[in-house]
């Protein structure tokens, strides 16, 4: 068998990991059943283990990990303290506090029973495989590339994004910088008083930075354009529209309980729209991209197998087997067998993607130390 | 295309909005393809204007009002913003950190190609050709912050050559960087020029480091006053701006006047004899060096950030009255030597004692009467909204009488008026402003980190005069610079760092004269002789009659 040019080793387009993680999100969305979602967080870290760089991104995924468990921690915390009197074994009896009566309706305190527990277990656990599934996408997707994958009608937004994430080191510079000017005058650099003399300086350095920063961008050719003013305001409204009829959409689809005519046909239509303002906006734009994240075969793939994941789930509860996703409080929980598989498809990206090289930034070497020689501009 | 000029004004004045007379007025000036055109001038007189009406970010971004009409390569500025000017203009600006866009090496160089609309596989072709030019392959992937200011520099001149400009405007691209950081930034320029045939318009505050390499110089004297272009002897024969290789050529008489240190010493061999008879045998500089009342106690200092060390086991002894150069490549630690002299970094290890007390462990009002610093950016140092205010304030901080420091400041730049705002002042005024304001806590030690950055000659000078009045006052005086000619002139003492440790120390004359890159012009062409500056010169020669 010949190796195929996409599949030597390369960094996966960022946008290919985003749906795969989305995919997971939206299955672990309508799933409480903690034997689903705890497969849900194997497959995310077995993915992530496998495929991820060196880069400082990468560690995002532990980061995440750990915010889920404080999300699982809070939750029970929670629903022993305010949560609805439920039916069933009492573990604890805390003493109830009585409110006045305008506060009826909260309860503070009293019986907490097995069954509550273990509902805000689950639907801690829903929300910590929520924020994992995004954390393996941050963990994956190089965040710059991301937003250089933007369509062109986006272009501006995305160079914002990335200009402020440059600007808050400099910021941080600045204050340094300022904080340190003012002991050399014999003023004090901490405390409130401290804080008002600081500010000024470092918002005028700040906007000075930016205007040389603009001043650096303009000359270099950016915001070169060649349409009118026409294209430019069809193309606002039409994406307008597109991502409100998105959003709508999701919220249809995601929440059970809406019509069925507010989730799929509207999200359907939004993105149709969406994509024409991208269109006619992109055309505006002249520019182009340095070596751009091909989408091809191994990316079409790994989307796939996010999509097939969260689809499997969506038609299981939408076809009447919502008791298995959304399992009774007592008694082990069953495994839907068929929400299962799709959620294991989701684990083919660990084989299917091209492995990672190192083309991510390298770490400065020693001996050219960025901390002495960001002081020697502070200093 | 060939007879039309590569940049063309005609009768272009400029004038800023709130200002009552114009930086630039009736100006004329062609400059043809494949030349490098040195802009030179004293501070405020209208280099940047200048150079920035080139690509149009005067008036289109900064403001004000341009009349008459600037050209280039066939366009007008007036219906050419600078993005469309960007295909044949590249302009670098003096800070490449400022204006960076991306993060990463390789992505900077295709900046500007992605704005312009080229096709993919010619970015990454040229991509290629520029790291080439650049040297600066093995580093394509690293982050701009991690590379040394002159490799950024580098990087900021290929990113705007990677789109093909046929015209290169540079605004003093090596003024902060080290001597060997500037001379790699030059040497690149120099073979651009005569390579690919490149128009450059580069305006320079230190002469001595790029006139040999101009074909013609634009003098601009200030005030509106016209333009003096011509070759670069023949401008600067009698410039008020001139390098100390064309200070000595006009003492010594020479014709033509030298504009390198080759140049001058075929011609400086009667010169050399004469300086030699005057000088007579020398004793080692070390032998003469009198004996300093200690002030300042560096021992075994070491100061980290997380894990870099920026200074390890550094030793250093300074008197009251001693002036002290710290020099080095960026990076190498001078700042964060001054940052621990002045309490703002904890040493790791090892004790920094000023007069007798560790700076680290002062209060801010207690720090002012031991050690003042004037930073990088004097700027940081003022937040009033008129000088006068400043002096007042600063009297204030430091408890010292009233008027105190406006007195300094009229000693050290007279006529200022003190309803002008800070931000108004030239770059040496605001220099003056930050210094009064230090000084008016009388320090027994005064530090500076890189002064001269946007000073003239006759700034550079003045400054000089200040720091030795200061010394003879009885003050310790330690700065931190890249400027060899301003060590030469002022420094009792140079300290060389290299990695956060000291590499060498010693009388200035000792220690310039044993290094090539450190030493100044005036002992590069006299030496053996070791003379540094063009005044010392010109004292020996009276000397000998």
């Amino acid at each position: 068998m010949t190796t195929r040019p996409w599949q030597l080793p390369r960094s996966l387009h960022p946008g290919a990991w985003w749906l795969w993680a989305i995919g997971l999100a939206t299955a672990a969305s309508r799933t409480t059943n903690p034997l689903l979602l705890l497969l849900i967080l194997a497959v995310t870290g077995y993915v992530v283990v496998s495929r991820r760089t060196d880069a400082p991104w990468a560690r995002a995924y532990g980061f995440y990990l750990r915010m889920g468990l404080v999300v699982i921690a809070i939750r029970v915390v929670f629903a022993t303290l305010f949560g609805a009197p439920m039916p069933g074994q009492v573990l604890v009896q805390l003493p109830e506090v009585q409110l006045p009566e305008w506060a009826a309706g909260v309860r503070l305190g009293g019986d907490v029973t097995a069954p509550a527990l273990v509902m805000a277990v689950y639907a801690g656990l829903q929300l910590a495989t929520m924020l994992t599934c995004v954390g393996a996408a941050n963990a994956l997707a190089n965040p710059k590339r991301l937003l250089q994958s933007l369509p062109g009608a986006l272009y501006e937004v995305g160079v914002a994004v990335v200009v402020a994430l440059s600007f808050s080191p400099q910021l941080v510079e600045a204050v340094t910088r300022v904080r340190a000017a003012r002991r050399l005058r014999g003023r004090p650099d901490r405390g409130l008083k401290g804080l008002r003399g600081v500010a000024m300086p470092v918002l005028e350095s700040a906007l000075e930075r930016s205007v040389e920063l603009a001043a650096a961008m303009d000359a270099r050719g950016f915001g070169r354009t060649s349409g009118q003013r026409s294209t430019r305001r069809s193309s606002g409204l039409l994406t307008s529209a597109g991502l409100l009829g998105v959003c709508v959409g999701v919220y249809g689809l995601l929440d059970a309980s809406s019509p069925p005519l507010l989730g799929a046909p509207l999200l359907g239509v939004g993105i149709v729209l969406a994509v024409a303002g991208l269109a006619v906006g992109g055309r505006r734009a002249t520019r182009t991209r340095y070596r751009p994240d091909p989408w091809v075969g191994p990316e079409w793939l790994v989307a796939g197998c996010g999509f097939v994941a969260a689809a499997t789930v969506l038609t299981v509860a939408s076809s009447g087997g919502a008791d298995a996703l959304v399992p009774a409080a007592t008694g082990a929980p069953p495994l839907p067998v068929l929400p299962a598989l799709g959620v294991l498809v989701a684990i083919l990206p660990a084989w299917l993607a091209p492995t990672t090289t190192r083309r991510a930034p390298a770490t400065a070497s020693p001996e050219q130390a960025p901390a002495a020689t960001r002081f020697e501009e502070v200093a | 295309m060939s007879d039309i000029p590569a940049i063309r004004f005609e009768d272009v004045s400029v004038r800023y909005p709130g200002s009552d007379h114009p930086v630039l007025s009736h100006v004329q000036l062609d400059v043809p393809e494949g030349e490098l055109c040195l802009v030179v001038g004293r501070t405020g007189s209208g280099k940047s204007t200048l150079l920035k009406a080139v690509n149009g970010l005067v008036p289109h971004f900064t403001g004000g009002l341009l009349s008459g009409r600037v050209t280039v390569a066939g366009r007008d500025t007036r219906n050419h913003p600078p993005r469309d000017l960007a295909d044949v203009v590249g302009y670098v600006g003096q800070d490449p950190l400022a204006t960076f866009v991306t993060d990463v090496v390789e992505e900077e160089l295709a900046y500007g190609m992605e704005s312009q609309g080229l096709a993919g596989d010619v970015m990454r072709r040229r991509v290629e050709e520029v790291l080439d030019v650049l040297g600066m392959a093995a580093v394509r992937n690293r982050p701009l912050v991690s590379l040394s200011a002159g490799q950024q520099q580098r990087v900021a001149i290929g990113s705007v050559l990677a789109a093909h400009p046929r015209i290169l405007v540079l605004d003093e691209p090596t003024s902060a960087l080290d001597p060997s950081a500037a001379e790699e930034v030059l040497a690149l320029l120099q073979r651009l020029v005569h390579d690919l045939g490149l128009t450059v318009l580069m305006a320079e505050h230190r002469l001595e480091r790029v006139v040999q390499y101009a074909d013609r110089v634009v003098l601009l004297p200030g005030n509106g006053r016209p333009l003096v272009v011509g070759e670069p002897r023949v401008v600067l024969a009698d410039a008020p701006v001139a390098p100390p290789v064309i200070e000595l050529g006009r003492l010594a008489g020479w014709s033509p006047l030298p504009l390198s240190v080759r140049d001058a010493r075929r011609q400086a061999g009667e010169l050399r004899e004469q300086v030699a008879q005057a000088l007579g045998p020398q004793p080692p500089a070390a032998a003469l060096r009198p004996a300093y009342d200690p002030l300042v106690a560096v021992r075994g200092l070491v100061v980290r950030y997380g894990a870099t060390v920026a200074l390890r086991a550094v030793d250093l002894a300074v008197g009251r009255g001693e002036v002290v150069a710290l020099m080095g490549r960026n990076g190498a630690g001078k700042s964060t030597l001054l940052a621990a002299l002045v309490g703002m970094t904890r040493p790791a290890a090892g004790s920094v004692a000023v007069d007798g007390a560790a700076p680290h462990e002062l209060k801010p009002r207690d720090l002012v009467r031991h050690v003042g610093l004037v930073p990088q950016e004097p700027g940081d140092l003022l937040y009033a909204d008129t000088v006068g205010d400043e002096c007042r304030q600063a009297d204030h901080d430091a408890d010292a009488p009233a008027g105190t420091a406006g007195d300094l400041l009229d000693r050290l730049a007279p006529g200022i008026h003190p309803d002008i705002h800070p931000r108004d002042l030239s770059e040496g005024q605001r220099l003056s402003l930050a210094l009064a304001v230090v000084l008016a806590g009388r320090p027994p030690l005064v530090l500076l980190d890189e002064p001269t950055r946007g000073l003239d000659y006759t700034g550079k000078a003045a400054l000089v005069r200040t720091l030795r009045d200061l010394a003879a006052a009885g003050h310790a005086v330690v700065l931190a610079t890249h400027d060899v000619e301003l060590a030469a002139a002022l420094a009792d003492r140079t300290v060389v760092l290299a990695g956060g440790e000291v590499v060498s120390d010693g009388p200035t004359r000792d220690v310039v004269m044993s290094s090539p890159a450190f030493a100044p012009q005036v002992a590069k062409i006299l030496a053996p002789a070791s003379v540094l500056t063009v005044d010392e010169v010109a004292r020996l020669l009276q000397e000998a009659g």
